[in-house]
């Protein structure tokens, strides 16, 4: 049962190929209706023009880090939000967006000037190596069903809905 | 006569509604543009190094994570790529699955970037989640928005397993065919949608922006039009087989942007949408052509914006074409066929969402990666981009500088530009010296 209050939200997304926001488009075919009156998107580039990065209840972060300038972005947003989420599998566990770490020397010689030229970090990481993550929804894409637990359980948690009776 | 000279500058720091972002610099001496740099500040993730050392089938699965929202169509063009390197030829059920799976690709993504980034600036809002439900217009666009994109994600489900990254498509075959009461399912929602689409088609063919410039446009033309099969054709007709493309394209270092532009033949040229109904209007599906012909006298065209409406179009051949298949076809379980490792150059050429994407492997006679290349068709517009801006702002320089960068903004999502391998940040920045 809606209590009235909003979930403030942001949708963050860094180095991946931002499959998971591709899915949440999907999932707000069939669930716009019903989440739209609970959300407050602060921040959501996919969906709108006009972003703010201030007070969230909820972080949704999406990708690894790839540079400093990301890292700062990402401390910012911590620094914001009660609760950060992180969203599929770069986020989660590095995935595809880690994996210039493990190319092997001659590799890493090849890339470097480009490294050094946009201002690469030395190294690519997932989230928690940075910020604390206080959950995660795995998957690359990432899993519909975890993320409308994660959701639904924030939902609660912030006050939005009443929590379900147990009958 | 002594020219005054005037400084003044002005920035958006993000474009937003759009796949990742990219940066724009513009300069400006003494009233006249002399430079636009449009950059794709991607951060790289290193596919072309990661794919090197890998066994050939695993590279379709890997390079699908390239793009979350074009990502079935890196998956076709890779699969193209190994089944022609390796000799496996594609069953005619094989063929029509992936024509169902491309559709729904085709259905959800070109819907995306109509109502969700595009349609907003049509009514003045910010956002398609700020459309007024009691506005009878704005009610109609939000709800077709989300059921046309519905219909195409339950699609890419039913022939791909998943809308993105779909785990049924791989080299030799399908893991999995449909079930007939998913079919039927799908059938009636393609069925249903129809008029949503006619309305889609309406709604951009009154686009209230226009911007006119000539170019080229590239892309791969067959008749019955296909996004998975056909000749590399140019304005002026064919220009080579699919896998003679490397002799046209030429490789334009961009020193301030992550990826690479691209010329044909040595001219700028345009891919996309717009670039496929300039080229196939004639190859639609015939209940698509009697019921777009309006629409259709439009083309060819040479303004940006109606990319538009070619999307909206293509999106009623996709499901007019994917009611006809799911109409006559039953899929039935088919053995896979098997790679035998061998030493191979792969080619797959496909029209992905934002155009022609190609894919080049190397393997050894392992059947390991060597060497690897994708071009990908935002890179393709890239220079062509640069050319509308530059055109477009040295016309309007008396324009107030935020609604400089919002036309900006509009033109570049006009290309519907695709950079999820990209960085997360477009700076406008504009200097008149």
């Amino acid at each position: 049962m809606p209590t009235g209050k909003k979930l403030r939200i942001g949708w963050f997304s860094f180095s991946c190929c931002e499959d998971s926001t591709v899915m949440f488009a999907e999932y707000l075919n069939d669930h716009y209706q019903e989440w739209l009156p609970l959300l407050d998107i602060r921040y959501a580039k996919v969906f709108k023009s006009k972003n703010v990065i201030d007070q969230m209840d909820v972080a949704f972060v999406e990708g690894a880090i790839a540079s400093p300038e990301q890292e700062e972005k990402l401390l910012e947003i911590r620094g914001l939000a009660t609760k950060l989420v992180a969203i599929g599998s770069c986020a989660v566990a590095g995935n595809f967006s880690t994996q210039r770490n493990e190319f092997p020397p001659e590799v890493q010689e090849e890339i470097h000037f480009l490294l050094e030229k946009f201002h690469y970090g030395k190294k690519a990481k997932k989230l928690d190596e940075l910020v604390t993550v206080d959950a995660t929804v795995n998957g690359c894409p990432m899993s519909e069903e975890a993320f409308i637990k994660v959701l639904n359980d924030a939902l609660v948690e912030f006050g939005v809905v009443e929590a379900p009776t147990k009958d | 006569m002594h020219q005054v000279s005037e400084m003044s500058s002005f920035s958006v720091k993000e474009i937003t509604k759009i796949e990742g972002s990219a940066g724009l610099d513009v300069l400006i001496e003494d009233g006249k543009v002399t430079s636009v740099q449009f950059a794709i500040n991607e951060y790289k993730r290193f596919f072309t190094q990661a794919m090197v050392g890998k066994p050939i089938i695993a590279i379709p699965q890997m390079l699908a994570r390239i793009c979350g929202t074009c990502s079935n169509a890196h998956l076709a063009a890779s699969i193209e790529a190994v089944e022609k390197g390796f000799g496996l030829v594609p069953t005619e059920q094989t063929k029509l699955l992936r024509t169902l799976a491309y559709h729904g690709l085709i259905i959800r993504d070109h819907a995306l970037h109509l109502f969700v980034f595009v349609a907003p600036d049509f009514f003045g809002k910010d956002s398609l989640l700020e459309f007024d439900e009691h506005d009878p217009k704005q009610h109609d666009v939000l709800h077709d928005a989300f059921d046309i994109k519905s219909v195409g994600n339950h699609l890419s489900i039913l022939a791909g397993g998943r809308s993105v990254h779909a785990p049924f498509l791989m080299p030799g075959g399908f893991a999995k065919v449909p079930e007939k009461a998913e079919m039927d399912k799908s059938l009636e929602e393609l069925k249903a949608i129809r008029p949503a689409v006619l309305r889609a088609i309406e709604l951009f063919a009154h686009c209230p922006f226009s911007l006119v410039r000539e170019t080229n446009y590239i892309g791969l033309k067959s008749d019955p039009f296909s996004y998975l099969e056909g000749e590399l054709w140019d304005m002026n007709g064919k220009v080579c087989d699919e896998s003679g493309y490397r002799s046209h394209l030429e490789h334009v270092v961009i020193p301030y942007s992550e990826a690479s532009g691209y010329t044909f033949d040595g001219q700028i040229y345009r891919v996309g949408a717009l670039a496929r109904v300039n080229l196939n209007k004639d190859a639609f599906h015939p209940n698509t052509k009697r019921d777009a012909a309006e629409a259709l006298k439009r083309f060819p065209s040479h303004d940006v914006h109606d990319n538009g409406l070619a999307q909206a179009i293509a999106i009623l051949h996709s499901v007019d074409e994917s009611i006809d298949i799911l109409s006559n076809a039953t899929f039935v379980k088919e053995p896979l066929q098997q790679i035998k490792p061998q030493a191979a150059v792969c080619v797959g050429v496909v029209e992905a969402p934002r155009g022609t994407l190609y894919h080049k492997y190397e393997t050894d006679e392992k059947g390991i990666v060597i060497k690897g290349e994708v071009i990908v068709p935002t890179g393709q517009n890239q220079i062509t981009i640069e050319k509308d801006l530059g055109e477009f702002i040295e016309a309007h320089l008396s324009m107030d500088r935020d609604q400089l960068g919002i036309e900006c903004e509009k033109i570049i999502r006009a290309y519907d530009p695709c950079m999820s391998c990209a960085s997360h940040f477009l700076k406008l920045k504009l200097r008149e010296i």
